[in-house]
């Protein structure tokens, strides 16, 4: 027995790795040096983090006028005119918040982005529209997740027939344009649901999952041949604890930032589905539909650009903090694009 | 090369089948009671009358039946003849447009196939020409308002764009309205002496050398053509600027600038057109997604096209028209995807070689 063999603890470090690093592990510490360092993503983080902090202190902000239902924009009247910004409210005006009279120095509430036709008040669906935004982007990401992980994995660890039928399926389902087969599905769904939110994000779910099985899927493909899942499986675990305790969260990671990146275009496409008005009750507090009472005035939006400009920027911002973020850590983790740096 | 061909042609009525089995799928979220309303026209009146329907529609049948009648229709036991049934064209009697879905769709396509043929010089020369421009000049103050217009477009939604560009050009400037045609040009066009050739409007004025209306049609295209090249540029951009980078950092890009290649020939020549191999995917998904119809450009500019008719439909719950949208889409995009493979393994030999 000569030839020993270096063990690779023998070999110096190419460069120190610093606690945090080692902790997280080379690829994650690169991602969340992006996120600090990279100035769009820093804005798209305090964007977010502000987006945050309005869906939190929704009720504080624009107290709703009925408590058990606060997703329902309050009108004053229903008039089809909008009226211009700080305009009185005259009909059954919303309890004041308490920094209402510091702030503004009046005793009355005002329409402070106006109203839309119909007479709902765009503050309050801004702001509360900050909520339905969080809370479906969040549950659409989270359902598309887990039904795409679990195909994929299962996919990519039993393979052969397995990950072929698997793998047709996904492309079967992604030959149907997503906005569109989006569009079908909430459509069967109205009539069981009732118009609310729930058509629409089912229908976002339903065909938004196959990207992440793909991705999962290849990752799983080069671990399930490492070693220590070899060890796992000479101990005798068995198939579903391999692949969901050593598996999975050793693959799962890039998925997980790609998805969480996700939320805004999935809170983009139910606005849009909103907009078309498809599935969203009239007068829920939603960006897209309170842009869709615009389209009853595009004549004179030139007078009433207010119905248009706030709703809209509002969802502009909220997309643009995701993907600000999101192309950052894109850029951190795509292999292709460290070599291109250097 | 042949065989690749006659592989990926066989896949075709794979997944042709398998889109009818999504679309046919969803159908099942309804109960049979719900689907009976797919195929009637009135309301029904008389007691057991929805009965009568399911019985005669065969909606109480087992799942691979029903599948069958609606793929290849069935024997109508009241009359005997032959009814329904995709593969024939039939694609049911759409409520909204009050005429078979098949000709709904056959109407509205020439105005979608119009916007499309507008659409995809400027977003496919333009998109392209960005991208390349940006990655050539990396990390440079082009590159750098490249990207943040690209990020900004990527992340407007097509609606709320349409909607400001609708408020300036439109509500404040009075230049290019929404629709289609102006009222004076329409009736114009559906007298008898305009010659529908095409039913494209722009098209169809030159022939018939009306000017005034060929310009009133162009007008109209105006505002939808440019929501979508934006937001498709966004996309286009950032596609080939990073395809583009990964090109320019290749070994023999290097070696043609060592030998002396101006470096005009080194982008046209050597890296462009290896950079524009995945940019072809995606560009022509785009020009498949076009013809499918836009449906959020569309009804924002109330354009009347195949994308704002899909909408119309889903807004008033008619299941069946919006199916044969649907399925009219997704044949679209199956094909377009088979063109678009094809090409790419004539443009790129390693394909074929695997």
């Amino acid at each position: 027995m000569q030839n020993r063999s270096v063990h690779p603890s023998e070999f110096p470090p190419l460069r120190e790795l610093n606690r945090l690093e080692r902790l997280l592990g080379p690829d994650n510490y690169r991602a969340l040096r992006a996120l600090v360092t990279t100035p769009t993503a820093i804005l798209g983080l305090i964007l977010l983090a502000i987006f945050a902090i309005v869906a939190i202190a929704a009720p504080v902000i624009a107290p709703p006028t009925n408590p058990r239902d606060p997703y329902r924009i309050p009108r004053d009247g229903f008039s089809p005119d909008p009226r211009p910004m700080g305009s009185e409210w005259k009909r059954n005006p919303p309890p004041l918040p308490f920094w209402w009279k510091f702030v503004m120095k009046r005793e009355h509430w005002i329409h402070i982005l106006g109203t839309a036709s119909g007479q709902w008040d765009i503050f309050y669906g801004v702001i509360w529209g900050t909520r339905t935004a969080f809370r479906v982007g969040i549950a659409i990401t989270m359902a598309t997740l887990i039904i795409g992980v679990i195909v994929g994995s299962i996919a990519a660890y039993y393979g052969g027939i397995v990950d072929n039928i698997l793998m047709r399926l996904v492309d079967i389902f992604l030959t149907l344009p997503f906005l569109m087969a989006a569009l079908i599905l909430a459509t069967i769904l109205v009539p069981r649901f009732g118009k609310s939110i729930y058509p629409a994000i089912i229908a976002l779910i339903g065909f938004g999952w196959m990207g992440y099985a793909r991705l999962i899927r290849g990752d799983i493909l080069s671990i399930k041949e490492r070693e220590y899942i070899l060890a796992a499986r000479a101990v005798g675990a068995r198939d579903y604890r391999i692949l969901f305790r050593h598996i999975v969260p050793n693959a799962i990671f890039p998925t997980l930032v790609v998805a969480s990146m996700d939320i805004g275009s999935y809170v983009l496409s139910f606005a849009a589905l909103a907009f078309l008005g498809i599935g969203v009750e009239i007068g829920y507090a939603d960006w897209g539909q309170l842009l869709s009472f615009a389209r009853n005035w595009i004549s004179s939006l030139a007078e009433y650009w207010y119905i248009v400009v706030w709703p809209g920027l509002t969802l502009v911002l909220f997309v643009l903090a995701w993907n600000l973020v999101g192309d950052a850590l894109r850029d951190a983790l795509d292999p292709r694009m460290r070599t291109i740096k250097r | 090369m042949t065989t690749y061909i006659i592989r990926r042609l066989l896949l075709l009525p794979f997944l042709l089948f398998g889109v009818t089995v999504i679309i046919f799928g969803m159908l099942q979220f309804l109960s049979p009671v719900e689907r009976s309303a797919l195929y009637v026209r009135e309301i029904p009146h008389t007691e057991g009358a929805v009965e009568g329907i399911i019985k005669r529609y065969g909606l109480d049948k087992p799942i691979y039946v029903q599948y069958w009648y609606w793929l290849v229709g069935r024997i109508d036991p009241v009359t005997g003849g032959r009814v329904g049934g995709i593969l024939r064209g039939d694609l049911g009697y759409s409520r909204v447009g009050s005429q078979p879905v098949a000709k709904l769709i056959a109407q509205r396509f020439p105005a979608t196939a119009e916007l499309a043929l507008w659409a995809v010089v400027p977003i496919i020369g333009v998109g392209i020409w960005l991208g390349v421009q940006s990655a050539v000049r990396h990390n440079r103050f082009f590159d750098q308002v490249a990207r943040v217009f690209s990020i900004v477009g990527w992340s407007f939604p097509t609606f709320v764009f349409g909607l400001l560009v609708l408020m300036i050009f439109y509500a404040r400037l009075r230049w290019f309205p929404p629709g289609r045609l102006s009222d004076w040009a329409s009736a114009i066009v559906n007298s008898g002496q305009f010659h529908q050739y095409t039913h494209m409007y722009t098209i169809d004025a030159l022939l018939n050398l009306r000017f005034d209306i060929f310009w009133d049609a162009l007008k109209h295209l105006i505002l939808p053509v440019m929501t979508l090249s934006y937001l498709n540029w966004a996309l286009l951009l950032r596609v080939t600027r990073s395809s583009m980078l990964e090109v320019l950092g290749q070994d023999y890009v290097r070696t043609a600038r060592a030998k002396g290649l101006p470096e005009r020939l080194v982008i046209n020549r050597h890296a462009r057109p290896n950079a524009l191999i995945p940019v072809v995917t995606l560009a022509g998904l785009m020009v498949a997604g076009l013809l499918g119809g836009v449906v959020i450009t569309e009804t924002v500019f109330n354009y009347p096209g195949i994308g704002s008719a899909a909408a119309q439909a889903a807004i008033q719950l008619d299941v069946v028209t919006v199916l044969g949208f649907a399925l009219f889409n997704g044949t679209i995009l199956i094909l377009a995807n088979l063109i678009v493979d094809i090409l790419y393994a004539v443009i790129d030999p390693r394909v074929r070689l695997e």
